[in-house]
């Protein structure tokens, strides 16, 4: 379009232009005009989805099976979404009333937010987080409240933290465990004390645990299987991160009846419902993806003691994550803030890391290095990360002789 | 249930190359403990050798493969296993396996060309006791062995940076 020509419009949504750009998306619009970049910044598998899965779904269009769904999402897929929570963490969902299939957790969050907010009203937000949870929460009129949390509590967020940012606006606690960006996991005990804060003040709990299946210490605590949260928590999860789904958009929501059925009204009436094809590839991935999943798991455990090994040896400090897929090194030591460091560090040597500040407080002082990638390009990328980190040595003990300061 | 082998195992089986201080590291070991495994592995055979995987058409090789069935009259005592040491022992034999079914071995046999193969079948092969029947089939292309995909393989498409 000629820009000139352009007539002048109504003005934007408020809620919308008051919103800052994704903090990766600039990183994105960089890197992928440069050759021989290693990227540690991808949020998503490396793996293809496994192939009966993908053959699921093509079987399913040879069959004619392209129609619309029920709002809910198949009847059998959500069964199965029962049978396998069960399984896994004990926790028995109702599949006609309590579980809704969603395009991704993207919308469930989406609908969770709508589903809750009032205008004014507040969510508690740990951050460093996940870059939609709070965009989500003001496309829904609420108020982000956020927690700062760092690497000295493994990026967990406390009871008193909340306390001390409650007003009486607050609605509901958001939070994602195993974490992106930092890979951190929370305790039972430490879970359980928010589950009782929540419940102690009426807050909702919406818990993305997208990266449920990605756990290599320990084991993952899913909140609804805690005392006293089932009745106040919307659980969000997904098949793009197990089951190496992302472009296929699935994911689920459970929720006590009332506030899934609320979450379904506004569902039916902007997606209507998930895409069939991708709903039968999901009912595939329950059937038969365990074997496939462990081998991954298997392999992303391996890449993070490569990565995590590997950032400590070159200086940057960095905390054993123990789920997703995500190193979330420090670089203070290098005097850096994260996004001279992330920038400088794809120009000077080619490799794509996340600056911590993409993921709000907490996140200045590190980089979000992604090991969804194979170990050889971890270890092509540590070199070079090395050498821009010996790079900045250099530069800085000259600076020191010439300045003559210690 | 069987026991889960040692990641070990399917580290160097992926790659015979990885050293001790990568296993180390990818598997949060002491260099020293895999290095000990290694060697008794190694030691009970185990790891019966390492090798390379090479795509040889590739180089310009022209070699030929065949799978043979073979029928087999086992005789008292030794069953399969005479005939199947003989068969084995030819350098132009590959593999040999015991197998269910209308045939007895399935071999795979390599030459540099067809009708060097062919002799070795008409003349080593289907002349040795006991064998009564054989099937050869010639290999025309290669999709994938043991894990490895000899055609296009699916290519990495993800954005560079994604949330």
């Amino acid at each position: 379009m000629n820009k000139d020509r352009q007539p002048e419009l109504p003005s934007l949504a408020r809620t919308v232009t008051g919103l800052p750009p994704s903090g990766i998306r600039r990183f994105f619009d960089i890197a992928a005009k440069m050759q021989d970049v290693i990227s540690l910044g991808v949020g998503e598998p490396d793996f293809a989805t496994p192939w009966s899965i993908r053959e699921e779904a093509i079987y399913s269009l040879e069959h004619g099976q392209t129609t619309y769904t029920s709002n809910y999402g198949l009847l059998e897929l959500r069964s199965a979404i029962a049978a396998h929570i069960s399984q896994l963490y004990d926790v028995q969902y109702d599949p006609e009333s309590e579980i809704l299939v969603t395009v991704g957790v993207s919308e469930g969050l989406d609908l969770a937010m709508r589903s809750i907010l009032n205008p004014g009203d507040e969510v508690v937000v740990p951050e460093p987080c996940y870059v939609s949870y709070k965009p989500c929460i003001i496309l829904a009129g609420g108020v982000p409240v956020t927690v700062r949390t760092t690497a000295d509590t493994n990026f967990c967020v406390t009871p008193e933290q909340i306390e001390a940012v409650r007003t009486p606006k607050l609605k509901a606690i958001l939070i994602g465990y195993p974490s992106n960006p930092t890979g951190a996991t929370i305790t039972r005990e430490s879970m359980q004390k928010i589950v009782d804060y929540a419940q102690r003040h009426n807050l909702f709990i919406i818990s993305d645990e997208i990266y449920d299946r990605l756990v290599y210490e320990g084991e993952h605590v899913c909140v609804s299987a805690l005392h006293g949260a089932q009745e106040r928590t919307i659980l969000l999860n997904g098949f793009s991160k197990a089951y190496a789904m992302t472009g296929w958009r699935i994911g689920y929501a459970c929720a006590p009846p009332s506030v899934l059925a609320a979450m379904v009204k506004i569902h039916a009436y902007t997606m209507l419902c998930a895409p069939i094809m991708g709903q039968k590839a999901a009912l595939e991935a329950l059937r038969h993806g365990d074997a496939s999943l462990s081998e991954m798991v298997q392999q992303y455990n391996q890449r993070r003691r490569v990565i995590v090994d590997g950032l400590n040896s070159i200086g940057l400090e960095c905390h054993m994550p123990q789920g997703a897929f995500y190193a979330f090194p420090k670089i203070v030591s290098t005097g850096l803030d994260a996004e001279t460091f992330a920038e400088r560090l794809l120009f000077e040597q080619r490799v794509a890391v996340v600056p911590g500040t993409a993921f709000g407080a907490g996140g200045e002082a590190h980089i979000r290095c992604s090991y969804a990638t194979s170990i050889r390009n971890i270890e092509m990328a540590i070199e070079r990360i090395g050498a821009f980190v010996q790079s900045l040595d250099r530069s800085d003990r000259r600076l020191r002789s010439i300045t003559g300061s210690q | 249930m069987p026991k889960k082998p040692d990641e070990i195992l399917s580290i160097l089986a992926r790659d015979a190359r990885a050293t001790v201080q990568q296993i180390a590291k990818m598997t949060g070991r002491s260099a020293e403990e895999v290095r000990t495994a290694i060697a008794q592995y190694e030691q009970m055979g185990v790891i019966k050798r390492y090798k390379t995987i090479i795509d040889w058409e590739k180089t310009g090789a022209e070699n030929v493969v065949a799978f043979i069935d073979v029928k087999v009259k086992p005789a008292r005592d030794v069953g399969f296993e005479a005939v199947a040491r003989r068969i084995y022992r030819f350098p132009e034999v590959k593999s040999v396996w015991l197998v269910s079914g209308d045939r007895d071995l399935r071999v795979v046999v390599e030459g540099p060309n067809i009708r060097k193969l062919g002799e070795f079948v008409a003349e080593k092969l289907a002349t040795i006791d006991g064998v009564t029947e054989t099937n050869t089939h010639f290999l025309l292309k290669r999709y994938k062995e043991d894990d490895d995909v000899f055609v296009d393989a699916e290519e990495d498409t993800r954005l560079v940076v994604t949330p």
